[in-house]
């Protein structure tokens, strides 16, 4: 007894309190993915919309690059960065049903009576949809590169790969929220496409942000899905405005720690009700 | 040293007065079991003694650190198995009893180590590396208790640990909760609403009843408080409560006590008590369709405190 008492005391002052929130994410993040490994069906229904986005889509829509105003002359350019962000976007909208999961089986709860962080159990969650994410954008971006993409080069690709984690952390935050908030799946879906389809049609994902109506750029501007096309999309434009990629980056990064702020103060509500 | 002291726990959710002043101590070393039928305010005292939630008055220290004030300490220094598992599902029994006990601040080779004595103490070796999906309740309930004890607690709560297990299971679980309240120096907490579970393993209890202990003391010492035997009677439905009357008025009855169509009186002796009240019975015209005596068990300490019937108290909970 007094042997694990002195190693604990030992493991919070080598750690700190950052270093023990980071690794308890860390321990989480493990979990979520090992289990997400165990059932590769997931990874393929994850995988298989993008595919189709990026090869049939693609393949529809293809003479929309000859359309006065767009800034490539291939559509599968066009399209990669912002199949990446669309898959990244999804994936963090409906990350809360894992947490939802948790809830259910009494996990979060049995952690609650340990000494486990209470950041941890949330972050963890957030982390693990961003990186979800980055993963799918490489295999996305590997297949648009055998259809003949160029991605913009090395760079183009960890930029993309970049906002890809950040609008899937960002949306995640929320999505964990609400889980917090409402518990129950039904609810949860309900939430997840009524903010899904909007904010995808509100940001030039699919076409060029000239081409769009005026009335909708203007919301655009307040969409973190656009921002994150923006930030994925210059890279592959022929003369990328790496202000705009910067610019789109700080906004993303800023919308990450705020839903997970969101996030967290749902967590202490959630623990309020028990 | 007291290792667990509970003084005046109130908690209401909204119109529900969950606990209504629970009060009671629990030494070092010792079993402890919440005897009580569901929504008597066990498993919501638990969870404020393994800091899962807040109480809105009174005070409770486990492991002598305050509940609310020093959360932390008292986490590291317990195990809980919630009533409702908590094991992830999709996880193997070794990658559950790791995260655990990293989480309780254990790391390498003494981690390691620690799983697997935890996973050959409670028969799960064999299943170690298959997820828990595959388990049956009877390891996955042990899983839960494992996962309790990786850090070795020095306070122990089990919230109904039997509940939904098959008679064989319920045994062999007895078996080893039996086994680990005299190895180590382990003071348990658990809430049943077993009667039978809270005989067999309990040092000490207590029994809990709309938010409050009605009675606390050990098994045996709470029998002997009932003098003499136990005699249930099944008359004709309806003529309970006559049945009483008349059963009381008895020179040997202690007290007669209806519920429903059954009467529970405390005798002296049943054997020669069971003439005189049949006959009594008979020459007031209630039929009577049988008639059972046996020595006081918990069933009728819990009757005579509370005025109410386990069982029919235990269903009215669950509602």
């Amino acid at each position: 007894m007094s042997q694990v008492a002195a190693s604990d005391v030992a493991s919070s002052a080598r750690l700190g309190r950052l270093g023990e929130i980071l690794a308890h994410s860390s321990y989480m993040v493990g979990r979520q993915t090992r289990n997400l490994f165990r059932e590769p069906i997931w990874i393929a229904m994850m995988l298989v919309q993008p595919m189709f986005w990026l090869l049939l889509y693609s393949q529809l829509f293809r003479r929309l690059v000859e359309l006065p105003g767009f800034e490539t002359d291939s559509y599968i350019d066009f399209l990669a960065p912002a199949v990446v962000i669309m898959t990244a976007f999804f994936q963090g909208t409906w990350s809360g049903m894992g947490m939802i999961t948790d809830l259910d089986r009494g996990v979060i709860e049995r952690f609650l009576a340990t000494p486990a962080r209470r950041s941890a159990l949330v972050f963890s969650q957030v982390l693990r949809s961003g990186l979800t994410s980055v993963i799918q954008g490489v295999i996305i971006l590997a297949v648009s590169l055998v259809l003949g993409a160029e991605n913009g080069g090395p760079v183009g690709w960890l930029v993309i790969m970049l906002a890809g984690g950040l609008v899937s952390a960002g949306f995640a935050g929320i999505s964990q929220g609400v889980a917090l908030i409402t518990r129950r799946e039904a609810t949860m879906i309900a939430v997840a496409n009524f903010i899904g389809l909007p904010l995808m049609f509100f940001s030039a994902m699919l076409i060029d942000f000239d081409l769009i109506p005026r009335w909708m750029q203007w919301a655009a501007r307040f969409n973190p899905v656009q921002w994150a096309v923006d930030a994925a999309r210059e890279p592959v434009l022929a003369s990328p405005d790496w202000s705009l990629v910067g610019l789109s980056m700080l906004l993303l990064a800023a919308f990450v720690v705020a839903t997970t702020g969101f996030a967290t103060w749902a967590f202490r509500a959630y623990q309020r009700t028990l | 040293m007291d290792a667990i002291t509970v003084g005046a726990l109130e908690k209401r959710y909204g119109d529900v007065h969950a606990l209504a002043g629970v009060s009671f101590a629990v030494r070092q070393g010792e079993v402890f079991a919440l005897l009580g039928p569901n929504g008597a305010g066990k498993s919501t005292t638990v969870r404020i003694l393994v800091t899962l939630t807040k109480p809105d008055s009174g005070a409770a220290t486990v492991a002598g650190h305050d509940v609310v004030h020093e959360a932390d300490a008292v986490r590291r220094s317990i195990g809980y198995v919630p009533q409702a598992s908590g094991i992830d599902r999709e996880a193997t029994g070794r990658e559950n009893l790791t995260l655990q006990g990293r989480v309780q601040g254990l790391r390498g080779p003494v981690l390691r180590e620690r799983v697997d004595e935890l996973l050959a103490l409670f028969g799960l070796g064999e299943a170690a590396d298959r997820t828990v999906r595959g388990y049956s309740g009877g390891m996955k309930r042990r899983l839960d208790v494992a996962l309790g004890l990786v850090h070795r607690p020095q306070v122990f709560f089990l919230d109904e640990p039997t509940t939904g297990l098959d008679p064989e299971a319920r045994a062999a679980m007895w078996d080893e909760l039996g086994r680990l309240a005299r190895g180590e120096r382990l003071t348990i907490l658990l809430t049943t609403h077993y009667l039978e579970e809270a005989d067999r393993l309990a040092d000490r209890l207590a029994i809990v009843s709309h938010g409050r202990v009605v009675v606390e003391g050990t098994p045996e010492g709470l029998k002997r408080e009932l003098r003499g035997d136990s005699v249930a009677v099944e008359v004709t439905d309806g003529l309970g409560e006559r049945a009483a009357a008349v059963v009381s008025a008895l020179q040997d009855v202690h007290e007669a006590i209806p519920e429903g169509r059954m009467l529970r009186a405390r005798v002296e002796s049943g054997a020669t008590a069971i003439p005189g009240i049949l006959s009594a019975l008979e020459g007031n015209g209630i039929a009577v369709v049988s008639v059972t005596t046996a020595r006081p068990s918990l069933d009728d300490v819990y009757l005579h405190h509370t005025g109410r019937d386990f069982r029919s108290e235990d269903e009215a909970g669950v509602r």
